[in-house]
Order: structure tokens, then sequence, then C-alpha cells
């Protein structure tokens, strides 16, 4: 079985990034497996699980000369992951307020002393120019229950920050 | 008596719309009895819908009483059901027995009220919402070839739990 290695690229958004450098690990004999990828204030950002039989300068070589067109930084680890490592999250915690430097830090420092296993983060800027708006949702593993939680972040709270936690408890039918 | 083997993704069963069921009989009922064995005997199985297990007829069994907390009918045998209403939206998360080691979120109906009929041919009516009819409503969507994948919302796009903003 080829190794699982972690393909990051960033750059410039535009059209058509992700079909020309998955069509280079295509044809270079790559496997994807799980990749997350998104726009990020006007650039592209895109992290790859990739598996192949060469090592980590052979996947850099692979998508080389398209990286290169594109304007796109790239950078390769071997990892030691696999697929169907999935933990699957039992909280959803949404959190908003008016943009202040210190939100995420406050929010995932009090939700690490509670134990909270962060699996997904996503985080925007919302609102105008003069009046932004942060908004974050994290997705986690956690034993405690929401009023637990809740008393966990109640210094945050009470500053402003608006933080609902909502139990996910997925239907397996 | 038994646990039937539960088909798969991509097992092209999956995909097939299933028949209404025209007889009620005792055969229904064993492989009724069947279903809701293959149903229990699977990991937090809430529900099981007959193409499940590659019979292509129009059979639910749901039954989510072990969740606390929620509103439910206990054990529903749903024979050729219809849903003849619905409102609100709500996303949740859903797995499926037939697509193991993924799940996704799903917006569906807060509220249904369905015609059926039970494995005695009797008709019956119901209202549900939240989890029970999620439950149903994935089970149903198993009567016409679709699966949950069919229907991923993007985490991205849904910051917040809909429910807020009705």
């Amino acid at each position: 079985m080829a190794p699982w290695y972690m393909l990051a690229l960033v750059g410039r958004d535009q059209a058509g990034i992700v079909a020309r450098i998955t069509q280079a690990l295509y044809q270079g004999g790559a496997n994807l497996g799980e990749a997350s990828m998104l726009r990020l204030g006007g650039n592209f950002a895109m992290m790859f699980m990739v598996s192949h039989t060469g090592d980590a300068s052979a996947i850099e070589q692979l998508v080389a000369r398209d990286a290169q067109a594109l304007g796109l930084t790239v950078h390769v680890d071997p990892i030691a992951g696999q697929l169907h490592r999935h933990i699957q999250p039992n909280m959803s915690v949404s959190v908003y307020g008016a943009d202040r430097s210190g939100i995420v830090a406050r929010v995932t420092s009090a939700l690490a002393q509670a134990k909270f296993h962060i699996l997904n983060l996503e985080s925007d800027v919302g609102g105008s120019d003069q009046k932004p708006l942060y908004i974050m949702h994290i997705e986690g593993q956690c034993a405690s229950s929401v009023e637990q939680l809740q008393a966990a972040l109640a210094d945050v709270i009470q500053d402003g920050i608006q933080i609902h936690f909502q139990a996910v408890e997925p239907m397996v039918g | 008596m038994a646990v039937l083997p539960v088909l798969i993704f991509p097992d092209e069963r999956l995909k097939q719309i299933a028949q209404p069921v025209e007889h009620f009989d005792t055969a229904l009922r064993d492989f009724i009895h069947d279903l809701e064995q293959t149903m229990r005997a699977g990991p937090g199985g809430v529900g099981i819908a007959a193409p499940q297990v590659g019979c292509l007829q129009r059979i639910v069994i749901v039954n989510v009483s072990s969740k606390p907390k929620i509103a439910h009918h206990g054990r529903l045998i749903l024979i050729n059901p219809e849903i003849v209403h619905s409102d609100g939206s709500v996303t949740g998360r859903e797995g499926c027995m037939s697509v193991p080691d993924f799940t996704g979120n799903v917006l569906r109906a807060q509220n249904i009220k369905l015609r059926s009929r039970d494995e005695h041919g009797a008709a019956l009516e119901l209202e549900c919402s939240g989890y029970e009819a999620r439950a149903i409503l994935h089970e149903m969507d198993h009567l016409d070839g679709l699966l949950f994948l069919d229907r991923l919302v993007s985490r991205r796009t849904d910051l917040f739990p809909r429910k807020k903003y009705q």
C-alpha cells in the first residue's frame, strides 16, 4: 500500500485550480483520500491526503508545473494517517459577535479546558467594514453536556459573544 | 427469524424505486420481523427500509424511542407511507447502515403528516416532528432510491441551525 502524504496548495483564487491540480495528480498515478478546500479572502486553499508510491518530492514534482503556472505555493509532508479514522462529532458550537481580537483564542481555550476536541472549525467575517461581525462554527467531541459547556464559557458569553451549543445526535437509519 | 444482510452502496438496488405492498399476509409480517431484527442489530439504528435488505417494497420501520427527551410514537411499521403535509426545515446529522463510516448534515422538514398502512393493512395517520420525522423521511427516501448523500448540505453554508430563524 502506497504511503500517505498531506499536500497543501495555496494561492490567488481563480476558476479551474482544482481541476488542473487533481488532473496532474491523477495523471501521475497519485490517489486522493480526504480533502478540504475553500476560498479564504480571495485565496484558494487546498489540503489533500494523497497516496503515492514515490516520496514527498515526487508528489511536489507532479504538481510543480501547474502550481507555478497558477501561482500556488506547494507543501508536502509524509503523514501517519489513514482513511476510515473518523471521529464523529457530538457537539456543535455556533459563535458570533462584534469582531474584535481574541474571540477564537478565548473560545477555543475555554473549550480546550473543558476537554472539547475540535474536529472542524470554520470562521468568517461578515457585517460591514465599519461593523464587522465575527462568525465561527465548530464541531467536536466532548464528554460535557450543553449546560456544562455553557458554564465553562460563561465569562466569554458575559463579554457579549453569542455562543450556542447544540448536541449532535446522528440519526442512523 | 433472522438478521438480514444490509446492502452497502454502491449496490444498485439502493437506487431503485420500491413497489407498493399489495398483500398484507403472514409472509409480509414474517419479513417485517426479520427487518426489525436487522435494524436492531445495526449500531444505533433507529430506522430501516426494505430496500436496504434488497426487498424493493414500500416498507419502513422506525423506532426512535431509545433516544432521550424527544417526542415519538414508539415502534412504527409503515407500509406504503405517503407524506401529506410537511412544514419547517431543520438541519441534522444523518448516517446510514448502507453508507458506513460517514455522517453528514441534511435539511429535513421539522413537522410531517403522513398516511400509511400498518402490517395488517389498517390505515393510519400520524403527525411527527423533529428527530422522528427525520428518521421517517430518511427511510422513506430509500423507497424512492434516494440516500442521504443525495441531500447533503455544506457545513460552511450552514453556520447556524436554521430552526433559530423560523
